[in-house]
């Protein structure tokens, strides 16, 4: 017994051992790249420091300062708006594509393939193009519109009104093939069982859309609306190509603050404390999600 | 979560087309709505690659000529005469394959250390690495920055190929793909006297190969759009990525659509190629982990 107790914790000895020399080379860098420097970025959330000279503690003044700034709450507005904005419509487009593209179609290599390009293609590249296709005088957009009957269409992205919409669109119009994956794959996993069974119960295709599809797919569309959320606060290339943040400070969001704070204005601190902000709607808005998933989702 | 952890086989995802079925009116309409989608997704390529090869002043003509009258091919050439256009290329090239290397080698091992060695802290530990997923880029970066400072990387590649080589998906999909992976296997290889290793590189990653397949092309699309990293590190011109190279190709020759749209082409047919040729795995990579490329 005691002989055994001890084979025991040398093989945990071992094993450990074994793990930890084949975790060795990432966890290294997991701790120097990733765990640390998001320890280090709350830290210093609480100094005032510009990368030179003595890291002075300050307390909650940059939170503090954060809540007063006019600049600050325009971005952090505009981020919730251009999530609000542009996630709900890319899961609604990316479902109903999904759901066409799903089965019982012709060609459907072509289609998903064409549905899905935009997410592959640099949104560098991508964003000059969209630049030029809402020009206002002469693009492509305003000349149909204008050719239409329309004489005076919205100026896009140099329109204050319409800079933050017109980005959200050209967002959609590039993720939306990636979330359309995601429900393909969440479609397939439906048994055809279960549609089976409501046709025996007489149930048409939109009873059969609501009844088996939209519940079975419940978890997919929880789960697609969690990283929607994380990834449209992230947007920054997009942005910056598309209006650098303008016109005025229409298009600024955090994500595009938190570079210009960190890298133009060399607030590190700042920065910092704004970064931290993000993070924690971030986690507000995947804590609601968590809390309502109760009441919809099947698994 | 089913969709972080279901696997999905390729002819699943990839229907068939039907056999020959009555035309009705509602087939036709969904036919109509699906192509209007399709050519919305797809032309404003089509757009860039025609505005690509005009002249100038026909660029905004109305209505829309798809096809140029004459193909304005010099375009291209002022574009890789006028930037050092090959100059990004080669930079990004370098910076895509060194970080898929290291993201592939050190993610499987670690994958594997998760996945098929008992050790106490093996779930703990994963979790950590789950979680700082959720985290957005921008709260380590500051850090990340001072730290490629300390290290005098800033304005070289390596700050971009590090901070690429190291990122928890890797482990989380390779951990995923070695769970599969039956330790009965394993066990004959220990029996026949295989060490760890040897398990890991004999049986192991030979089985990985759609696994591997995923995370290559991942981690090649991931640096070669990436356009924050090389913005933040990369000072020089010399040093450009093909990301910096076309943004400030905008703010230089802002007026040259022509030359930009040229330019634009010239940065995204190679992604458009690797995604051609990869597709399955893309799509399968896509579906099941729900990896933002």
């Amino acid at each position: 017994m005691k002989q055994k107790r001890r084979s025991s914790s040398t093989t945990i000895r071992r094993n450990r051992l074994v793990a930890y020399t084949f975790l060795l080379p990432n966890i290294i860098g997991f701790l120097l790249f990733i765990l640390i420097p998001v320890i280090a970025s709350f830290f210093m959330s609480f100094t005032s420091w510009n990368g030179f000279g003595v890291i002075e503690f300050v307390g909650i003044e940059n939170y503090k300062n954060l809540l007063h700034d006019a600049n600050f709450r325009i971005s952090f507005i505009n981020s919730i708006l251009f999530t609000l904005i542009s996630v709900p419509v890319t899961l609604f487009l990316s479902i109903l594509i999904a759901i066409a593209l799903n089965r019982g179609i012709r060609f459907v290599k072509v289609f998903r393939t064409a549905v899905f390009l935009p997410y592959v293609t640099a949104t560098i590249a991508v964003a000059a193009v969209w630049q030029l296709i809402f020009n206002p005088t002469m693009g492509p957009i305003n000349g149909t519109l204008m050719k239409l009957g329309i004489d005076a269409p919205p100026g896009w992205l140099s329109s204050p009104s319409w800079a933050l919409v017109s980005v959200s669109v050209v967002y959609i119009w590039h993720s939306v093939g990636y979330y359309m994956i995601l429900f393909l794959a969440g479609l397939q996993n439906i048994p055809d069982h279960l549609y089976e069974a409501a046709e025996l119960d007489g149930a048409g295709p939109i009873a059969k859309f609501f009844n088996v599809t939209l519940p079975s797919l419940s978890p997919v569309i929880f789960f697609t609306m969690i990283i929607g959320v994380i990834n449209s606060f992230k947007v920054f290339d997009l942005i910056y190509v598309l209006t650098g943040g303008g016109p005025g400070r229409s298009t600024h969001v955090l994500v595009y603050d938190i570079y210009n704070t960190a890298f133009k204005q060399f607030e590190y601190g700042y920065a910092s404390a704004m970064a931290y902000v993000l993070f924690l709607l971030i986690l507000i808005f995947s804590f609601i999600q968590f809390k309502g998933q109760k009441k919809w989702v099947n698994y | 979560m089913n969709i972080a952890t279901g696997t999905k086989t390729e002819a699943a995802i990839y229907t068939p087309a039907p056999k020959a079925r009555k035309i009705s009116i509602k087939q036709i309409l969904k036919y109509l709505a699906i192509i209007i989608v399709s050519l919305m997704m797809v032309l404003p390529f089509v757009w860039m690659l025609s505005a690509s090869l005009k002249a100038e002043s026909e660029i905004f003509g109305f209505p829309i000529k798809w096809i140029p009258e004459t193909l304005h091919w010099s375009n291209y050439k002022d574009v890789w005469t006028k930037v050092p256009f090959h100059i990004y290329y080669l930079n990004t090239l370098k910076i895509a394959v060194i970080t898929t290397i290291l993201v592939i080698i050190n993610s499987s091992l670690a994958g594997y250390a998760f996945a098929k060695i008992k050790f106490p802290e093996s779930n703990r530990l994963f979790f950590i690495y789950i979680a700082t997923m959720m985290i957005p880029y921008q709260v380590m970066m500051i850090p990340q920055f001072m730290l490629m400072k300390e290290l005098g990387l800033v304005n070289s590649h390596w700050s971009l190929i590090l901070l690429g080589a190291f990122n928890p998906f890797g482990v989380f999909l390779f951990r995923q793909f070695f769970i599969s992976i039956p330790d009965e296997l394993l066990e004959a290889a220990r029996i026949d006297g295989l060490n760890e290793f040897g398990i890991y590189w004999r049986i192991i990653l030979p089985l990985s190969k759609p696994a591997i397949a995923t995370l290559v092309i991942f981690s090649f699309m991931h640096s070669w759009n990436d356009f924050l990293g090389p913005l933040i590190y990369l000072t020089s011109d010399h040093l450009y990525t093909l990301q910096l190279g076309i943004q400030h190709f905008i703010t230089e020759y802002n007026t040259e659509y022509a030359l930009l749209m040229a330019a634009a082409v010239s940065a995204i047919v190679p992604t458009i190629i690797v995604y051609f040729l990869a597709q399955d795995h893309f799509i399968k990579g896509v579906a099941n982990t729900g990896i933002k490329g």
